[in-house]
């Protein structure tokens, strides 16, 4: 068979996938569309109540005259800060603990225990300790993503390292990878990826979570969640609402985003694996 | 050189109830240089147990392996090893699965993948160098393994049941290149198998594993000259006296 025979198939295939997302995809939009004109007529016609339930039209007013106060640039960034210090931490921690902890039955033992009671406590309940240990620093509200983000990290890289089939080790020491770091550099590592960004997917979830509460507590005096809880304070709900939809488009994209890289990654050689 | 001798080797596991199993018991065999050996033995009668003991991936309870006369103690360069699991790594694309074991070594890059092509070349998927293990069909990638485990030049190849879970027309395809490429490389092959065809098409010599525990109740030599034909007299011949040996009371008891 020529070298170009397989490449236009997986063109087509992928071609064929797009469109039918395509073909669906109005079907999202038209569900959007619909949640926001029930939202709307709910609102204005039956609530009449913009404390109570502001409607979209509400909302976008409020969004303008925040855009006009220019705030959100500094709510950005100071958000982006407490995630990326807790997700950084997360990493530094979860993926070094759980590759040990998956390569190595000892460590495992040695540390399940302590593991398994830590993870149930909730992030937030690790609020007033971030406080006395960081004070109102950017670092005590990264400490609590970290909190929310670390165990599923380290979760899916010690399941990952737990399931790399046996017969990759058998085939790596054949062909010479037989020491400790070379079998988890060249076999057990990439063998566990897929499961590792898995993980580091689901943490970006859980952390983006717990960023209004990690800002509730008065770390800083901009952030998304930070002037939700203030804008709630001065009972204008409108602008609350818009915080809430900032903070899930901003998750949608991170998750998006991931997704992308994930699959750029990993389909090439997972095809027919999870198909 | 490939010679590989194996002396008084036994295997048991320990089992729940405290009992321990014996898997293979005081085997004896000698497999020379450049031969081409069929171990022959029904399911669960150790083929596997003691290919992988030859590999050095799992160590006898008693007895030695010796390969030129040196113990095999662990995994060793000198021996490559094709299983029946679809073994190829499938997060990297096929030239760097063939180069995989002249990387550990440490050979540099261009050096490194002219061997690997060379071995691609030799099993016909040269072509095929950037695609991944998913995008091959079964008969591909076990080729593909052979290259791979031929790529560090060992002297002897160990193949567990490699085209097992292959059509039978695949299957038969695979056999004659095997063939082809045993003639030009002339590696010690252990080959084994528990289908009576594929071992007279190919062996040598054959060598029959009785189950629990496993040892060698029967050694055939195939004399048969090659390229073999599995439709002539003299194939059906042999193969209907091959499977008179393995049903005799000596080869089937326990």
């Amino acid at each position: 068979m020529p070298a170009g025979v397989k490449e236009p198939g997986r063109e087509w295939n992928r071609m064929d996938r797009l469109l039918k997302n395509h073909r669906d995809r109005w079907l999202g939009a038209l569900a959007l569309v619909l949640a926001l004109v029930i939202w709307e007529i709910y609102a204005a016609l039956i609530v009449r109540n913009s404390f109570l339930l502001p409607s979209p039209t509400d909302v976008l007013f409020a969004f303008f005259s925040i855009l006009d106060k220019g705030i959100l640039l500094a709510d950005f960034t100071e958000s982006f800060i407490h995630f990326g210090i807790g997700l950084l931490m997360a990493l530094l921690v979860g993926i070094p603990v759980g590759i040990a902890m998956g390569w190595s039955r000892k460590f495992d033992a040695f540390l399940d225990p302590v593991i398994e009671i830590l993870r149930p406590i909730p992030p937030l309940a690790w609020i007033p300790f971030a406080i006395i240990w960081f004070g109102f620093t950017a670092y005590s509200a990264g400490f609590v993503i970290f909190i929310g983000a670390v165990f599923p990290i380290l979760i899916n890289t010690y399941s990952g390292f737990r399931s790399v089939p046996r017969i990759y080790v058998d085939a790596g020491k054949m062909l010479g990878c037989t020491k400790n770091q070379d079998m988890i550099r060249y076999i057990a590592f990439p063998s566990a990826l897929p499961s590792v960004a898995a993980g580091i997917r689901i943490a970006t979830g859980v952390g983006w979570m717990c960023l209004v509460a990690a800002e509730l507590f008065g770390v800083s005096n901009s952030g998304l969640g930070f002037n939700l809880w203030h804008y709630y304070d001065l009972h204008q709900m409108d602008v609350v609402v818009v915080y809430m939809v900032l903070l899930g488009l901003i998750g949608l994209a991170f998750d998006m985003i991931f997704r992308y890289f994930i699959d750029r990654h990993f389909l090439k050689w997972r095809t027919g694996e999870v198909a | 050189m490939g010679d590989l001798v194996i002396k008084n080797l036994c295997q048991s596991f320990p089992r729940d109830d405290g009992t321990t199993l014996s898997a293979i018991e005081d085997l004896n065999l000698a497999v020379h240089d450049k031969e081409f050996v069929c171990v022959l033995g029904p399911s669960g009668c150790g083929k596997t147990t003691l290919l992988r003991m030859i590999a050095g991936l799992d160590t006898a309870t008693s007895g030695e392996i010796l390969l030129d006369g040196s113990r095999i103690a662990g995994p060793d360069p000198k021996i490559g090893i094709v299983f029946q699991e679809y073994s190829l790594f499938p997060w990297r694309n096929v030239i760097d699965n063939v180069a995989f074991g002249l990387e550990m070594k440490g050979v540099g890059n261009d050096e490194r993948y002219r061997v690997a092509r060379e071995y691609l070349d030799l099993v016909g998927l040269a072509q095929f160098a950037k695609s991944y293990p998913s995008e091959l069909s079964g008969g591909m990638r076990q080729r593909v393994a052979v290259a791979r485990a031929l790529a560090l030049d060992p002297v002897v190849l160990l193949m567990d049941e490699p085209f097992g879970a292959l059509d039978a027309q695949t299957r038969n395809m695979l056999q004659t290149e095997l063939l082809g490429i045993w003639e030009k490389t002339k590696k010690t092959i252990v080959f084994i198998t528990h289908s009576v065809d594929e071992a007279v098409f190919l062996a040598d010599r054959i060598l029959v594993l009785t189950p629990r525990p496993g040892q060698i109740c029967e050694d055939i030599v195939i004399d048969l000259v090659r390229p073999r034909d599995r439709t002539s007299v003299e194939f059906a011949k042999l193969r209907r006296r091959v499977l008179e040996l393995i049903n005799q009371p000596k080869c089937t008891l326990q």
